[in-house]
């Protein structure tokens, strides 16, 4: 890879200080960027690690009853401290990549990414999480936009995610085979008000939500509550691990298994 | 440049490093640790696998810069203290459990941070735990055969020797 | 008892305590004095001509020391072919040039068109950009698709071989007319159309190759990723930079699988050796993955039809095929045997068949070239035949079982001659049907079905009855045929003065264990410690002239040599007996470790006999040289034709086409088995592979020559949770009646016998759920195309 400057700050306001440099860029976990660095395909002049701030660091449960993830925990940790307050939400994070991914790569890191195919994402949307930032929150709905496309502003840095804890919850993931991200993956979230249905994988558009499905399980949250329902429209990802309509095929199979795991 | 200092295999090390340099070549070409394998360039063949602070990372996908002050283990310092095998690298050989042995170290080091976290797993628990761990010479059926062993289980019923 | 010595034994394994430490020495993990580093610069299109290139802001960047391009090599060598194939109109094959850097012309993507040399791999990486940035072009349109490739005969990979044709092979040319008109009066006749996938070999080391130079003495000497050292220095020398052959070493040290892919020999190697002779410097050159995508030698890529003339009752009484086979850009060293004498001389399988015929043309394409990946021919032959018979027995509505039964050779028709060229020595198809059938409980199968149709899965199972030809390969046979080697093997071995010894084997171990199976054999033939006995391999300047290691043919044929070699220091054993207990030579006897003379009690141990041979003060040396040395060489005088029978069970879930391997059983017959825990792990390794093949992997290029599948990220590989536990067995074994060890070859059973083995479970399934409108898939069968077909 390139060669960059290397900076570690210990708190946020040093993060924001030290991501102001020229062509500076954010270091989570590193689990995507530093593959991509090495093809070459990412050059920042310096490389600001996210990883030794203690306030962004740690999974904990706020007075509101929501599910506080520090930006900078790792997918493991969140796997594991995050069980008992949201089952739904570590069983995410404990598909994420292999075991090894998961000691390193962090929730904000991914958010900040967004693949198209990450899991993250569908819990954060299925959720309606809150993206809380050095300088301002943002709503789940209002920070996906589109693939790798999201509201932060450059330099902007994903301190925590906030997770309002539902009833009942599930992901379900259908591998890519390959690089084990989702070919398809549904999350699905039974709150008070609501239903909550969040695809990853799927769409060119990156993740988002199904509102038929969302509409049907609200009114009656059974596994046959959407088998009237055509699978969702939108421009689907094509390629060789699966054509459009079959991704299209796999939301409606993967939303059902979601709602009937979630019980 | 950055100074660094880590544990490896239990013995201080430091040195200056470049931003850029990965745990992966810093022992290897830094320590001639050479037992670390780089297998792919996409974090995914696990050839690579090491322990930082006691869990599982992947060497070629981790800066040294970001690692300051790591206690950092290797193949290398996975024998027993008389340089025996220890009973999971045992288990291996017992087990036949490699063949080129290319990714070996990366098996032995993923199957010692599971048997840290699960001391009995499953044969599905063993299975997807390697899910970020590539072999092309043994089919698994004797990586899984020996980890299982490793943990204690009964592994003689498991179809072939 | 088990053994737990010598022939037999599941001993474990010595080099494992290596691995295990992290003590391997592969070649990336050898460090050089003063050494440097080598990048090469690839094409980024699959087609084009090269303009210009202009090196100049790359030598002026920080650490560069040399840059070469394809001009460097333009006077000296190319890579060959190792076999000379000749058309059915008996013309010979087109053999293009295929140079160390690409010149004039890129043809495909990864194509080396020129190289850096700098201080640090990343100078070099840097100043490579910088060539490539300097680098004019001219894109020409991708010739991808093999029957476009045919039908277009102005677009040219090659601009002097019209319709990229490298041969259109007939075998046997005379056997056609009555193939032809057998096909016309069988009752009936299957038809299949199949695409055996390209395969990416992924030997999880990557190539990597370390070239040096001593300018006091002229030597050179070439480490690297090598199956077969010798081979590559050959090559090298006689092929293509004309190195005297005595002046260079080719050192092949741990190797971290090999699977086909590292037989061959590479541009990499001829470009260190190149520049280190130009610096005088070591040069080292590892490959990342994404360049292991696009440059190793990639496997299979048939697209065939074939043709089952059977009767009514499935007896099969005529088969044709007609294939296409991509050998892609250039011609890799056995990219020409590999689809013609590996593949059709199999194609009438393990069955009594009168008439056979195969027709096969060889394509370039602007694709990676295709080569040998294990299995090798075999595998695409097997695929063919037992994807058509299953067909076959369906359409005439009879059990597979049953139709494979029918058409199996029987013990009593060995050796057997069939329509295609082979001489099968000995073989009980029946017994390892029989054996695989009852391992896997068919009987019980309709009980796993209902409780899997409980499960809302379709399950179904798949047989495949296979056999393959390897321990490759008797000289006087393939010379016939085109080989332009021989295919012997050689072996040394040399008994120290205390007794222990080392053997130097022409065959390399790159994960098949041979450091510890041949020892084994040693021990037993001369009743001594597995732990006396040190198998050296891999380095040309301690070992004989032999062929290195692929087509199973270690034990069969270096291991055969090895034989041969104890034989003689066992022969020279008695003559040092005979002088030293006074008795004449032909009453000594050698039995268990012991020389002695037959009818008394006089004896000498092994150990003495060879303290003698070296301390010779009582010992015959007028007519006898002292020492304790011998080496032979083995050239084969068949194949040997390892078989069984692979019986797969699947589930598919129907809402997403996954299908789940449930149990996987083989019965094999490998002859003799010298180490059943090393022989079970070969045919594990071989079975995912394929799996692999089957389910998962897939090589696909774009239209423009662009590979889609060139990293982990879209390429799959089997994972540990892609696989059950394999039951395997190989006590159904014949031994081989024509090389000393009886031993047949075990390592590319399983990716031969097991791909079609998985397919036939997957339509079985879907026909058992009443889909039977799909007749195939082809491979590999993912989930979307296992959906798709469902959908039709």
């Amino acid at each position: 890879m390139y060669n960059f400057e290397f900076a570690k700050p210990a708190t946020i306001t040093d993060a924001v200080k030290a991501l102001a440099a020229e062509d500076a860029q954010a270091l989570g976990g590193g689990q995507t960027l530093l593959p991509t660095m090495k093809q070459r395909l990412a050059s920042p002049a310096t490389l600001v690690s996210l990883n030794a701030i203690p306030e962004m660091i740690g999974v904990c449960v706020n007075d509101k009853g929501e599910v506080c993830i520090g930006g900078a925990t790792t997918h493991a940790t969140v796997a594991q401290e995050a069980r008992a307050h949201y089952p739904g939400l570590a069983a995410l994070a404990s598909q994420i990549g292999d075991p090894a991914v998961r000691n390193r790569g962090t929730i904000g890191g991914s958010l900040a990414n967004n693949d198209p195919s990450a899991c993250y994402p569908a819990a954060a949307l299925g959720s309606g999480a809150l993206i809380k930032t050095n300088s301002r929150d943002i709503a789940a709905d209002a920070y996906f936009q589109g693939m790798f496309a999201t509201a932060l502003a450059p330099g902007e840095i994903i301190t925590e995610v906030r997770f309002p804890v539902p009833q009942k919850s599930n992901y379900q993931k259908f591998v890519q085979p390959a690089s084990r991200f989702a070919l398809v993956g549904v999350f699905v979230a039974k709150y008070a008000d609501g239903v909550r249905v969040a695809v990853t994988g799927a769409s060119t558009d990156g993740v988002f939500r199904w509102a038929e499905a969302e509409a049907a399980l609200s009114a009656d949250f059974a596994k046959g509550a959407i088998d009237a329902l055509s699978p969702p429209k939108g421009d689907m990802i094509a390629d060789l691990h699966g054509s459009a309509d079959y991704r299209a095929h796999l939301v409606k199979v993967m939303t059902g298994r979601a709602v009937a795991a979630a019980g | 440049m950055t100074q660094v200092t880590m544990t490896v295999n239990g013995k201080s090390v430091s040195g200056k490093v470049e931003g850029r340099t990965l745990l992966a070549e810093f022992l290897r070409e830094g320590l001639r640790l050479t037992g670390t394998h780089v297998g792919c360039d996409t974090s995914q063949c696990g050839a690579c696998v090491v322990h930082v602070n006691g869990k599982a990372i992947k060497s070629c996908t981790a800066l040294v810069a970001d690692l300051d002050g790591a206690d950092v283990r290797t193949i290398e310092g996975m024998a027993n203290p008389d340089g025996s095998l220890s009973s999971l690298q045992q288990a291996f050989q017992d087990h036949h459990g490699l063949q080129c042995g290319f990714c070996t170290p990366g098996m032995v080091m993923s199957a010692a941070a599971l048997l840290k976290e699960n001391p009995k797993p499953t044969e599905h628990e063993v299975r997807g735990y390697l899910e970020g761990n590539i072999c092309r010479c043994t089919g698994y059926h004797n990586i899984v055969k020996a980890i299982m062993a490793a943990s204690g289980q009964d592994v003689s019923q498991i179809a072939a020797e | 008892m088990p053994k737990d010595h010598g022939i037999g034994a599941s001993s474990k394994r010595r080099e494992d305590i290596r691995f295990l430490t992290g003590r391997g020495a592969y070649t990336d993990d050898l460090a050089m004095q003063g050494q440097v580093h080598a990048v090469m610069v690839r094409a980024n299109v699959a087609h084009g001509r090269i303009v210009s290139i202009d090196t100049s802001a790359a030598a002026a960047m920080p650490g560069v020391l040399a840059i070469f391009t394809g001009a460097d090599f333009a006077d000296v060598g190319g890579n060959p072919a190792g076999w000379l194939i000749h058309s059915r109109d008996g013309s010979p094959m087109r053999e293009p040039k295929r140079p160390v850097l690409a010149h004039g012309k890129v043809r495909h993507v990864g194509d080396a068109y020129a190289a850096v040399v700098a201080e640090t791999h990343e100078q070099a990486r840097d100043a490579a950009e910088a060539v490539a940035a300097g680098t004019e072009i001219e894109e020409l349109p991708a010739i991808v698709d093999m029957a476009g490739a045919v039908a277009n005969a102005d677009n040219r990979v090659h601009d002097e071989i019209p319709d990229n044709l490298c041969f259109d092979w007939g075998w046997i040319e005379a056997n056609r007319d009555a193939v032809d008109a057998a096909m016309k009066a069988a009752p009936h006749v299957t038809t299949l159309e199949l695409v055996n996938n390209r395969l990416v070999p992924n030997a999880m080391e990557p190539r990597a190759s370390i070239g040096e130079f001593n300018p006091g003495t002229g030597d050179y000497k070439l480490t690297t990723t090598s199956q077969n050292p010798h081979l590559t220095k050959l090559l090298v020398c006689a092929f293509v930079l004309g190195i005297p052959e005595h002046k260079l070493t080719v050192v092949a040290p741990d190797v971290g699988g090999g699977f086909g892919s590292k037989i061959y020999h590479y541009g990499e190697e001829a470009l260190v050796l190149a520049a280190a002779k130009k610096l005088g410097r070591p040069v080292r050159w590892t490959a990342e993955r994404s360049e292991s995508f696009l440059t190793d030698a990639h496997g299979r890529d048939h697209v065939t039809t074939i043709e089952v003339g059977a009767t009514l009752d499935g007896e099969i009484l005529a088969i044709r095929t007609n294939t296409l086979a991509n050998v892609g850009a250039y011609l890799s060293n056995f990219s020409t045997a590999t689809p013609t004498f590996l593949h059709g001389t199999l194609m009438a399988g393990p069955y009594k068949v009168p008439h056979v015929y195969v027709n096969l043309k060889a394509v370039f394409t602007n694709t990676a070239p295709v080569d040998a990946y294990r299995g090798a021919g075999r595998p695409e032959a097997t695929y063919s035949l037992e994807r058509a018979i299953d067909k076959m027995a369906r359409e005439l509505k009879l059990d597979p079982v049953a139709v494979r039964r029918k058409n199996l050779l029987t013990p009593d028709q060995f050796p057997y001659t069939t329509p295609v060229g082979l001489v099968y020595d000995v073989g009980n198809y029946q017994a390892t049907l029989d054996k695989a059938l009852d391992m896997a409980d068919l009987a019980g199968f309709e009980a796993r079905a209902a409780k899997s149709r409980a499960a809302g899965k379709l399950r179904g199972v798949g047989l495949s009855t296979w056999i393959e030809a390897c321990g490759i390969a008797p000289s006087h046979l393939v010379g016939q045929l085109g080989s332009r080697v021989g295919l012997y093997d050689a072996a040394t071995v040399r008994v120290s003065a205390t007794g222990t010894i080392q053997v130097m084997t022409g065959a390399h171990s790159h994960g098949q264990g041979h450091e510890t199976v041949f020892a084994q054999v040693v021990a037993e033939k001369l009743s001594i410690p597995e732990g006396a006995v040190e198998i050296v391999h891999g380095d040309t300047s301690k070992i004989p002239f032999g062929m290195g290691s692929y087509g199973s043919r270690s034990l069969a044929v270096c291991g055969s040599a090895m034989d041969r070699a104890l034989d003689k220091i066992i022969a020279k054993g008695k003559k040092i007996a005979a002088h030293m207990l006074e008795a004449a030579e032909g009453d000594i006897t050698f039995e268990n470790g012991s020389f002695s003379v037959a009818g008394t009690d006089k004896a000498k141990s092994f150990g003495e006999i060879a303290f003698s041979a070296y301390v010779p003060h009582n010992y015959p040396l007028e007519t006898l040289e002292p020492g304790l040395e011998e080496t032979a060489f083995y050239d084969p005088n068949n194949f040997t034709y390892p078989a069984g029978a692979y019986l797969c069970e699947v589930e598919i879930d129907p809402d997403t086409g996954k299908v789940t391997i449930c149990s996987f059983t083989c019965a094999d017959d490998f002859g003799n088995v010298m180490n059943p825990m090393v022989v079970e792990g070969q045919v594990h390794g071989g079975v995912a592979q394929g799996i692999g093949q089957a389910l998962v992997e897939h090589t696909a290029y774009d239209e423009n020559g662009q590979l889609l599948t060139a990293s982990y990220m879209d390429y799959t590989m089997p994972r540990a949770d892609d696989v059950p536990f394999y039951q395997v067995d190989h006590s159904c074994a014949t031994p081989c009646t024509h090389n000393p060890l009886g031993v047949k070859g075990c390592g590319e059973a399983g990716a031969i016998g097991s791909p079609p083995a998985v397919v036939n479970a997957v339509i079985d399934a879907l026909h058992r759920a009443g889909m039977t409108h799909v007749t195939h898939i082809d491979m590999p069968l993912t989930p979307a195309r296992v959906w798709g077909a469902m959908q039709a």
